[in-house]
């Protein structure tokens, strides 16, 4: 099972002619990852070592059955390039690019919501499942396959702390990077529902931070929706928020968006959270133990 | 676990908290956001673009051009502090002149005044209003309904956030459906319902569909006019301004990204945004350098932990090659303060082996003379960890784990 990327992702990358692009679908590719195509609007007919590149992802799709995206274009042509391939019809997006303007965000979530597409990101590390599909910039050799789920905002946290679950001999069904830009196509509380549908996830781990409202939120949804243990890590605790403008962001919030809130929300509904990514695996793995 | 525990900061936490959550909500950004909030005078100089109005105004950054601006729009006049943080007025930074004389002594009094650790360079002097009613207005992108929020009180002023919770039925809110136009009978239904005077509904219904536009127009994620004024004359004005723009979306705002290149405030921060690194400065004597907003917040945390202060968050970002270590470490050590450095890096698209590069690098070119724990670990470790082996650098610790680097740095920089 694993969730978002599997045996069955068949996936194209927008953008895979790039630089970045190339280096990571190769990456993706060697890893076992099905890559069925690259798309980059003027290079259709050419390939990049063997992936066909068509100009639009609708080729890709009548061609190659491609039915997962990855987004790697410019931050300012990323929202045209999910918009054509949620218009497509893959079933997933996901995608890296950083720095997309808000606005193009928030027109693109309403358009996958509508259209029942998987978004993921943008702005995150992308989806892992070992053994099965690397779909993104997660360096896959840090993780073996498990039982244990993880979701988080922050990549290079997510490897600190796969690290460990590693070296402590666990592993992850899936490792979700949720990105931690102002509008994700996924927040917590849609990744925490997938995990807790998937038969391979037996635990999951929350890596969260400072600022918004989203672990506040996921702490609501685990109390009445999640019978698997959570344990979480938050990282902010140190730093000091930023400039308050206004009243607006005050009023609109009950949570203080602060690091011992989120702390204070999840610890309420029996998530345990550790002090420091070491703190959070070893709780993580005593909780394995106690499930075997 | 009590927030004193965690030293760097724990006054301004207690701080928040004991002023009935203003500051402490969704919005406020992490210290890592680049968003940019603009001054009193440019949101309005926007509005004016998009014919919002706003009273007649002119800018100054000397005290005879203070009083010209003054002479100018006529007396009486307001001379109000351009600084990014509120409750000017408290602490002297909005002053009434009546003629040139109190325009001098006003400017001279505000201009290089102190408002809870801003420095005022800029005023913005503006024709004094004659107020009838003052109400609040705002528009904010609710990240968790991923929508456009308006809110409209006929009570504005200070206290809006205690009467959203005392009488929520004060503060009309509505989404704005993203599928939907924000049309002027929506627009007419929130000054209704808000009880907006009636000689002045459609004014201020007509106002909110223009800040709709601005906050598309110009990317902003809030905008907020506290207070929106009628006039004697029954006209509805906008007498204040705060507005934040999305920083992803400057490149399409020309004339924006001119201002923030003037909007940094500390000599560290305005050298690490020419060399385009996000820092923030702390007050301890930890540097800190991480790879990846996340790790280097948690970095912050476990210094803390340890006993330590850190000095800055500096994320060196995703990929960092050798240039940008030395540029990092350029900032870091012109603090003063700074007596260790730790550097924490998970190498993930980052190679380790340019990190180490990056250490040599600047090693040679600038006076390091600080020690320097360094943690390596992810893609390219080993070869990172040989570098700095064979380079032989004077006072460099390596450390194998987070935990353990954190320790050694406290433990280096309080010996």
């Amino acid at each position: 099972m694993a969730i978002v990327v599997n045996e069955e992702t068949k996936l194209v990358i927008s953008g895979l002619t790039g630089r970045e692009g190339t280096f990571h679908g190769l990456r993706n590719r060697s890893y076992g990852t099905d890559v069925v195509a690259g798309v980059t609007p003027g290079k259709g007919g050419q390939d990049v070592e063997g992936i066909p590149v068509y100009d639009k992802v609708a080729e890709a799709i009548a061609e190659r059955d491609a039915n997962t995206s990855m987004i790697f274009v410019p931050a300012r042509f990323a929202a045209a390039a999910i918009t054509e391939a949620i218009d497509a019809g893959v079933h997933t997006v996901i995608a890296i690019t950083e720095g997309i303007p808000v606005y193009d965000m928030l027109a693109v979530y309403w358009k996958a919501r509508d259209a029942g597409v998987r978004l993921i990101g943008p702005n995150c590390p992308g989806v892992l499942s070992p053994g099965k599909s690397n779909v993104g910039i997660i360096p896959a050799h840090f993780f073996d396959p498990g039982a244990i789920g993880v979701v988080s905002k922050s990549g290079t946290l997510t490897y600190q702390i796969g690290n460990e679950l590693k070296q402590a001999g666990t592993g992850n069904s899936s490792i979700v990077g949720i990105g931690g830009d102002p509008i994700v196509g996924s927040d917590f509380i849609d990744v925490l529902a997938l995990f807790e549908e998937d038969d391979e996830t037996e635990l999951i781990v929350m890596v969260g931070e400072i600022g918004g409202d989203a672990e506040e939120r996921a702490a609501d949804f685990i109390a009445e929706h999640v019978s698997k243990p959570v344990v979480a890590y938050i990282a902010g605790f140190t730093a000091p928020p930023g400039k308050q403008m206004g009243h607006a962001g005050a009023i609109i919030s009950g949570s203080s968006g602060t690091a011992e809130a989120k702390k204070e929300a999840l610890e309420a509904r029996g998530v345990r959270v550790g002090r420091s990514p070491t703190e959070s695996a070893q709780l993580a793995v005593e909780a394995m133990r106690a499930i075997a | 676990m009590p927030s004193g525990t965690f030293t760097a900061c724990s006054g301004l936490v207690v701080r928040l908290r004991g002023s009935s959550r203003i500051g402490g909500a969704v919005g406020v950004r992490w210290i890592g956001s680049r968003d940019l909030d603009l001054l009193e005078y440019q949101g309005k100089q926007l509005f004016a673009k998009h014919g919002v109005p706003v009273p007649d105004g002119r800018y100054a950054d000397t005290v005879p051009a203070a009083v010209e601006a003054a002479e100018e729009v006529g007396y009486p006049c307001v001379i109000k502090a351009q600084v990014r943080i509120g409750k000017r007025g408290k602490a002297g930074g909005i002053k009434i002149a009546n003629d040139s004389d109190e325009a001098r002594s006003h400017a001279e009094a505000i201009l290089g005044m102190e408002i809870r650790g801003f420095t005022v360079h800029e005023v913005w002097v503006e024709r004094a209003s004659r107020i009838d009613a003052e109400y609040y207005t705002s528009i904010i992108l609710d990240r968790s309904e991923k929508k456009l929020l308006v809110m409209l009180s006929r009570m504005g002023g200070m206290d809006v956030e205690e009467m959203a919770e005392t009488d929520p039925s004060g503060l009309i809110k509505r989404h704005i459906e993203p599928a939907e136009e924000f049309t002027a009978e929506a627009a007419r239904q929130i000054s209704i319902d808000a009880r907006i005077d009636e000689d002045a509904s459609d004014q201020v219904a007509e106002l909110l569909v223009k800040l709709h536009d601005v906050a598309l127009a110009e990317d902003a994620t809030l905008i907020e006019i506290n207070p929106l004024i009628v006039t004697s004359d029954r006209k509805v004005v906008a007498l204040d301004s705060k507005m934040t723009i999305d920083n992803s979306a400057l490149y399409r705002h020309e004339e924006l990204s001119e201002l923030r290149d003037r909007s940094a405030e500390d000599p560290q921060e305005q050298m690490a945004k020419e060399k385009g690194l996000t820092y923030v400065k702390l007050g301890g004597n930890i540097g800190i350098l991480g790879n990846g907003a996340g790790l280097c917040m948690s970095t912050l945390d476990v210094v803390a932990q340890a006993g330590g202060k850190p000095a800055n968050f500096l994320d060196a970002g995703g990929g960092a090659k050798a240039d940008a270590i030395v540029a990092a470490l350029e900032v870091i050590t012109s603090d003063e303060n700074v007596n260790a450095i730790l550097f924490n890096i998970f190498g993930g698209i980052t190679r380790c082996d340019e990190i180490a590069k990056g250490i040599i690098e600047a090693s040679e070119r600038i006076d390091l003379d600080v020690p320097l724990v360094v943690r390596l670990d992810g893609t390219n470790s080993e070869e990172g960890l040989r570098l700095l082996a064979e380079a032989e650098l004077p006072d460099l610790h390596l450390e194998k784990t987070m935990l353990g680097a954190a320790e050694r740095v406290v433990e280096i920089a309080s010996g």
